[in-house]
């Protein structure tokens, strides 16, 4: 059967219908049969060239990873534990992909597992430090950690906040204190905040012996190195330029970590299912491909980012948050007062930018961004813009030429 | 509840209203004044004293209504 994959393939196939394409696909016994309707973005981008800068979100396939997915695809489809031809070829691309990951971080072979999403990594790296540690069940963590932090410490154990600072950053020393208490099983620390880009210090929290330290490293791993200290941490292949559906746990070599979920009799004892082994070795060719370009890379988007901060900071009444030095890369986050986060977004879209934003109005659960709340920072009117590994001085210089005038415009219409 | 010498009633508004409606009737009590915003909205709860501290007001603290609704009292400083 002939995989469905552009638009034309699509067409030449499916009836237009008003919402979408209904897809059908050939059939010896039926004939044609119809399998379901695929629905396409209605409404036009708008003229302009579009400039996507909401890469904390997701990155855009690397180039190296694409070719490497697609040749994949064909030699790494097999049970990677058969004994056959095929299954020998998917095995040796997933220990391919494995080493490729270690070296690229500095870890040992036997750290890296592929998990099926950033996610999943943060559950099993925290969940399984909290199930091996002999202490309690608290695990003390970061009022600004990422959602699925926040919710494998709710399902899993107790969460102990501690407080952050208006830059988002967590003292070491208050972490290692709340550590100290005989019930805190775990510590949790991101390596970067996803939200406002602010670094924290991972490798100077010392939390007592048994109480292992896991950090959720989805935000930087690729932009930033791992820092140390840590027994467990997961990254995510999507925001560094790998497929969707790919995660990296990563269990030091003697951490007391118990696997939280069923296990299974497949590769890897620390993850369960079937490998995604060209997704593994795709995630492993863009974290090579970042990690060798991030000098370069980094030290352009720190200076572009420089440029933003300092050019929205003209616009009154508006804040810039997050630590304008140590920080990552490829990010920045704003508020702006009087403005509704959501026209924003969608002001901001109709000039042909993708941006995310943190403010109550343009989240799924209709609350204001934790992070931002945590911090004490105006949480509506906000934007998150994060660059790409090819944004350029122009695109950033247009972006800048419009945003003043779109948050002018949204506060006339309210008056102020 | 405290006595502010001006309430705003924001119960049914989203963010960012309570900021804009607190923002556009300021200069109804004078230096000194306290305004008491009643929100329902989660996000005012900490967009109220955010906006105290850009736009150099104070924020008193949080009260809350005979109905149960949170009160956000600020006092006007300029």
């Amino acid at each position: 059967m002939e995989l469905l994959t552009h638009e034309r393939a699509f067409r030449s196939r499916a009836d237009k219908t008003a919402s979408g394409y209904r897809i059908a696909l050939p059939s010896s016994r039926w004939g044609t049969q119809y399998v379901g309707t695929v629905t396409y973005l209605s409404g036009t981008p708008g003229a302009g060239p579009r400039t996507e800068l909401d890469t904390a979100s997701s990155e855009p396939l690397h180039p190296a990873a694409r070719e490497v997915l697609l040749a994949a695809l064909d030699q790494g489809y097999a049970d990677p534990r058969r004994l056959h031809h095929p299954g020998r070829s998917a095995r040796l691309l997933l220990d391919n992909a494995r080493a490729v990951v270690a070296e690229t971080l500095g870890v040992r072979t036997d750290e890296v597992s592929f998990t099926g999403s950033g996610t999943e990594a943060v559950h099993r790296g925290l969940l399984g430090l909290l199930r091996g540690s002999r202490r309690g069940r608290q695990v003390a963590h970061s009022p600004v950690e990422h959602a699925a932090v926040r919710h494998a410490v709710a399902w899993g154990g107790e969460p102990v906040e501690v407080p952050c600072d208006r830059a988002g950053r967590v003292h070491a020393d208050d972490l290692t204190r709340a550590a100290l208490a005989p019930e805190v099983g775990v510590v949790a620390l991101q390596t970067a905040n996803h939200e406002v880009g602010t670094v924290q210090p991972v490798g100077e929290v010392e939390p007592p012996d048994g109480v292992p330290l896991f950090t959720d490293a989805c935000a930087s791993m690729g932009r930033l190195p791992l820092p140390g200290g840590w027994a467990a941490a997961a990254g995510s292949a999507h925001k560094w330029g790998g497929p969707a559906g790919v995660g990296v746990l990563l269990v030091r070599k003697g951490a007391r970590w118990r696997n939280p979920f069923p296990g299974d009799d497949r590769v890897d004892e620390r993850v369960a299912g079937f490998e995604n082994v060209p997704g593994a070795l795709a995630a492993a060719a863009a974290l090579q491909a970042v990690v060798a370009e991030r000098e370069d890379v980094s030290a352009r988007q720190r200076l572009l980012v420089d440029r933003i901060r300092a050019a929205v900071a003209e616009i009154p009444d508006t804040e810039v948050v997050g630590d304008p030095v140590d920080r990552l890369p490829h990010l920045v986050t704003c508020s702006f007062l009087y403005v509704d986060g959501e026209a924003l977004v969608h002001a901001l879209d109709r000039h042909g930018f993708g941006v995310a934003s943190g403010s109550a109005c343009a989240a799924s659960t209709l609350e204001p961004s934790a992070v931002l709340a945590a911090m004490g920072v105006l949480t509506h009117g906000n934007v998150r813009v994060s660059l790409g590994r090819d944004t350029t001085e122009a695109e950033v210089d247009r972006f800048l030429a419009v945003l003043p005038g779109v948050v002018r415009d949204l506060r006339a219409e309210v008056g102020l | 509840m405290v006595s502010v010498d001006l309430e705003l009633d924001c119960r049914a508004m989203r963010c960012p209203m309570p900021v804009i409606e607190l923002a556009r009737r300021l200069e109804e009590v004078p230096v000194g004044g306290t305004i008491g915003v009643v929100a329902t909205d989660v996000a005012a709860r900490v967009d109220v004293p955010a906006w105290c501290r850009m736009r150099e007001q104070e924020y008193v603290g949080e009260d809350v209504a005979a109905d149960g609704v949170p009160v956000f009292v600020v006092r006007r400083l300029r």
